[in-house]
């Protein structure tokens, strides 16, 4: 995954002013800085939601600039949502299974007369659900609940399933500890290496986040972000040593004890 | 005393021979793949396991652990939730000679690192990473501990000590040797003798450490034959198994029971689900300690606080017809023709629905055990007609000795003694038991087994009595009856049960022993008095903020007048605190089965007592408590004391 040169205006404003990142195979890269520096805006161009005025995305080599946004999910590029983005009327399971859409391969007539090939492939789908990612994200004994009547850190667990449910080779996690409390966090941190390093899964991460203190245990590299402009992009160590860094960023030192 | 025959309901003659892994091994060749021997919900379905495989797992687990290195008497030790794999290795760990040791899945690193070290434990069973850790944790401080065997791969993938093996690679070891030598695992069962110990159960212990009870084949054995034989189960029934195997009520289901009738044992998704998967299976029989039935009871409780009008209206009178059939049975009158037709009126309208949300649609028998439970959980429960049971025992005699018989129930004894089970009272009133299935003796204890273990008698420690019919009656703990102010001998549990009827009160713990008067220590269920809080548009953050709230200590001083109805009136109420925090059994105040620790908690609170037995209107408390992961808090508050009137 590759963005080069990235321009994005608003009007006027300035959104990412000439933004280039490189994210390898098999790492989490983070994407840190302060509030509306442009995380967003720079997730909202790589799953195409945004399209820049400059510059170009490479996805596994390929251009991508062109494509839309499904076109994108189909390559194995998913995200999450900085607040959650949920059918809660759906139940857990019905909101998984949307994600699994795009793998469905037969067509509505088949799908209409839920012929044998259909059934069988929505059984496979249905098992892969099952075993991978309720397993995974242990939400058991939520499966038939509506989502909407469940508590927000659950409703990001949902969210994060239906993402994995496309099964995707690059993932973008937009601030998913938001708002979570400390056990919570402490979950999701393990879900998010467990998708990165489990054999099963080698998820490459993108991830957007403020509490410094997930980010510097997980990152492989961090990609520090200020007004549009990039200020570093290296190792935990590195960032953390960076007097720029410092200064504009993590401030004081309670700022990168969050929650600890 | 009734004497039962030798021979147990599935015809199997129960012998001093006969052991465990010999009764596996015939009843897995004659059931073979025809039978469902457990079934496991997993990703979402019920998987069955036959007999047929239930062999082979334990089969190649068994010569696993001899190739391991397993001798006869070693011990192996189990930790993790209810699940087949964990049945398997304690049945593995029979089959190859091996003595059997339990843990508490949520046992803190310190008591599994005793019981371990204690036990001279060399194999231990974990589920998966949690228990790994603590296994890891406790290696270097236990040195016969050898390997640790995991079977969810789940967050295993950075483990590399070489003492951790999987279940699969002990399994293909067994299958290597088991093609080398065939015949080596019948063998090692036919070896076997039911005189050898086969359980080293260690005692949650109101008091002390936990002791290691020494239980052998033909204790377990004979103990299942004797219950079964009073309350027949069938192989077409359904057990769920999701309490602890580590609590000897569960070992005596799935095994000492289990294994005879060959009934399935259903194992839950997950420990959260274990609710709706006991409604999903619909057991036949159950065995829980009374803290189910009272959350069961608050359950429903609660949702007929939720109700509509018209629902509360039906569940009201469903109820009083329930309650006036269970109260003509227990006096054992006859039920007139048209009580029963309005008993089955309540049944169709609300009784068929509650129980079938409760699980409880199929239950033949329900057992309630190990400590007391209150007569008005129990009357709700015969109310909506599901056959609950009283059942005494302990550990010390492979579970239970006494039990309710059908039709002649009454809530305050615990029953009439099991065949082949004597009961009497010794001239201090504590009860002493002999059976078939009382106990070897305490694992490196010479001074306790003596102690418990006198010319074949077990003396409990508890105190009671056998009333006119002929039902033991079971006082409490003898240190735990108290002396109330006029001199007469009352038990505090039984004040506890009533306050805790109320679905308000999650513990009550009452003080009074040689005191002028009652007072009690009260712990609001966090999630019931939250939703209270919440109708009532009271802000709380916390449980400590919550509890303190003077409109929640209205709410418990009506709760506690209710319960001091009909007491005498030096057994009321007449002051109590709200505590700010949950009793907990990783702060040593409940064991594991969840029984207050008197003695602990009396030390622990020393302040609260004095303040309750003084002129003040406050307890200033000043204190650390450990979360569950570690971190500490600290507490700084005034809790009010609050005068009952009586």
């Amino acid at each position: 995954m590759a963005l080069e040169d990235l321009h994005m205006y608003f009007g006027r404003v300035g959104a990412l002013a000439g933004i280039s990142l490189e994210v390898s195979k098999g790492e989490i890269h983070s994407i840190i800085g302060p509030n509306g520096a442009g995380k967003t805006v720079m997730m909202n161009c790589i799953n195409g939601l945004y399209h820049p005025q400059r510059g170009n995305i490479y996805f596994k080599g390929r251009n991508i600039d062109k494509l839309k946004a499904y076109e994108r999910a189909k390559l194995g590029i998913a995200r999450t949502f900085q607040k959650v983005e949920v059918f809660g009327g759906m139940t857990v399971l019905d909101n998984i299974r949307l994600g699994r859409h795009i793998h469905l391969r037969s067509g509505i007539t088949s799908g209409a007369l839920y012929l044998g090939k259909t059934a069988r492939e929505e059984i496979e789908h249905r098992a892969f659900i099952e075993a991978e990612i309720i397993d995974l994200l242990e939400i058991e004994h939520i499966r038939d609940k509506p989502v909407g009547m469940l508590p927000y850190g659950l409703q990001k667990r949902v969210e994060l399933g239906r993402a994995l449910a496309l099964e995707p080779e690059l993932l973008i996690l937009d601030e998913p500890l938001a708002g979570l409390n400390l056990e919570e966090v402490e979950d999701m941190a393990r879900f998010i290496l467990d998708i990165n390093e489990e054999e099963r899964w080698k998820v490459t991460c993108i991830l957007v986040e403020h509490d410094m203190g997930v980010v510097m245990d997980l990152s492989d590299r961090v990609f520090v972000l200020n007004f549009g402009n990039k200020i570093i992009d290296g190792t935990p160590e590195q960032v953390q040593n960076h007097p720029e860094v410092i200064k504009a960023y993590l401030g004081e030192e309670d700022l990168y004890a969050t929650r600890r | 005393m009734p004497q039962g025959g030798n021979t147990g309901r599935s015809g199997i003659e129960i012998t001093r021979d006969l052991t465990i892994p010999k009764l596996f091994l015939e009843r897995a060749r004659a059931y073979g793949k025809g039978k469902v021997a457990m079934r496991e919900k997993e990703f979402g379905i019920w998987r069955p396991v036959t007999w047929q495989d239930y062999l082979e797992n334990v089969k190649h687990l068994a010569l696993g652990l001899i190739s391991l290195g397993l001798k006869q008497g070693d011990k192996v030790a189990m930790i993790g939730d209810n699940r087949p794999e964990g049945l398997w290795a304690e049945m593995a760990a029979l089959c190859a000679r091996g003595v059997a040791v339990w843990l508490f899945q949520d046992c803190l690193m310190d008591e599994v690192k005793y019981i371990v070290d204690h036990s001279d434990t060399r194999f231990l069973f974990g589920e998966g990473q949690e228990e790994a850790d603590k296994a890891i944790a406790i290696f270097d401080d236990c040195p016969r501990l050898e390997k640790i065997i995991w079977d969810d791969p789940k967050g295993m993938r950075n483990y590399h000590e070489d003492y951790l093996i999987s279940l699969k690679e002990v399994q293909r070891l067994g299958k290597a040797l088991d093609q080398k030598e065939p015949g080596l695992f019948e063998e090692l069962i036919n070896q076997g003798h039911g005189d050898e110990v086969a359980l080293l159960f260690y005692t949650s212990g109101t008091t002390a450490l936990p002791k290691g009870a020494l239980l052998s084949h033909w204790n377990l054995l004979s103990m299942g034959r004797n219950l079964m034989s009073v309350d027949p189960c069938f192989e077409t029934d359904d057990f769920v198994s999701y309490l602890p195997f580590a609590w000897i009520g569960e070992q005596m289901m799935s095994i000492s029971c289990g294994l005879q009738i060959g009934f399935t044992i259903n194992f839950p998704e997950e420990p959260e689900t274990a609710q709706e998967n006991i409604r999903e299976i619909g057991p036949h029989v159950m065995f829980a300690p009374p803290r189910l039935y009272e959350q069961m009871t608050r359950t429903v409780q609660v949702k007929y606080l939720d109700a509509s009008w018209v629902k509360r209206k039906i569940f009201e009178l469903a109820t009083k017809i329930g309650y006036h059939v269970a109260e003509l049975q227990f006096q054992k009158k006859s039920v007139a023709w048209y009580w029963r037709c309005l008993q089955w009126l309540a049944y169709i309208s609300m009784e068929k629905k509650l129980k079938d949300h409760l699980g409880l649609s199929r239950v033949r028998y329900a057992y309630s055990g190990g400590a007391a439970m209150g007569p008005d959980h129990f009357r709700f429960f015969h109310a909506l007609g599901v056959n609950l049971k009283q059942i005494y025992g302990q550990t010390e005699i492979a579970g239970i000795s006494v039990v309710h018989r059908n039709g002649d129930i009454k809530f305050d004894t615990v029953g009439v003694p099991l065949p082949q089970t004597e009961v009497r009272i010794a001239e201090d009133g504590e009860i002493i038991s002999k059976s078939p299935s009382v106990f070897q003796g305490y694992y490196k204890n010479p001074e306790a087994t003596e102690k418990t273990l006198q010319d074949g008698w077990l003396y409990s420690g508890d105190r009671g009595f056998v009333d006119e019919d002929g039902h033991l009656v079971v006082f409490d703990r003898s240190k735990d009856v108290m002396t109330l102010s006029d001199g007469r001998p009352f038990s505090p549990q039984y004040l506890e049960t009533r306050l805790k009827f109320s679905p308000y009160l999650k513990d009550a713990w009452v003080i009074g022993d040689e005191r002028e008067y009652v007072t009690a220590v009260t712990c609001i269920d966090y999630s019931v008095v939250g939703k209270w809080a919440d109708e009532k548009k009271l802000t709380y953050t916390s449980y400590p903020e919550l509890s303190q709230k003077p409109e929640v200590y209205d709410l418990v001083e009506t709760q506690i007048r209710q319960a001091n109805k009909d007491l005498p009136e030096v057994a009321r109420v007449r002051k109590f605190i709200n505590l700010y925090k949950e009793f907990d059994p990783d702060d040593d105040e409940l064991t594991r089965t969840r029984k207050l620790r008197r003695a602990f908690v009396e030390k622990r609170y020393e302040e609260i007592v004095a303040a309750l037995y003084t002129e003040t209107d406050a307890v200033h408390i000043d204190t650390t408590i450990t979360y569950e992961d570690g971190r500490k808090s600290h507490i700084k508050t005034d809790l009010p004391i609050r005068k009952v009137s009586v």
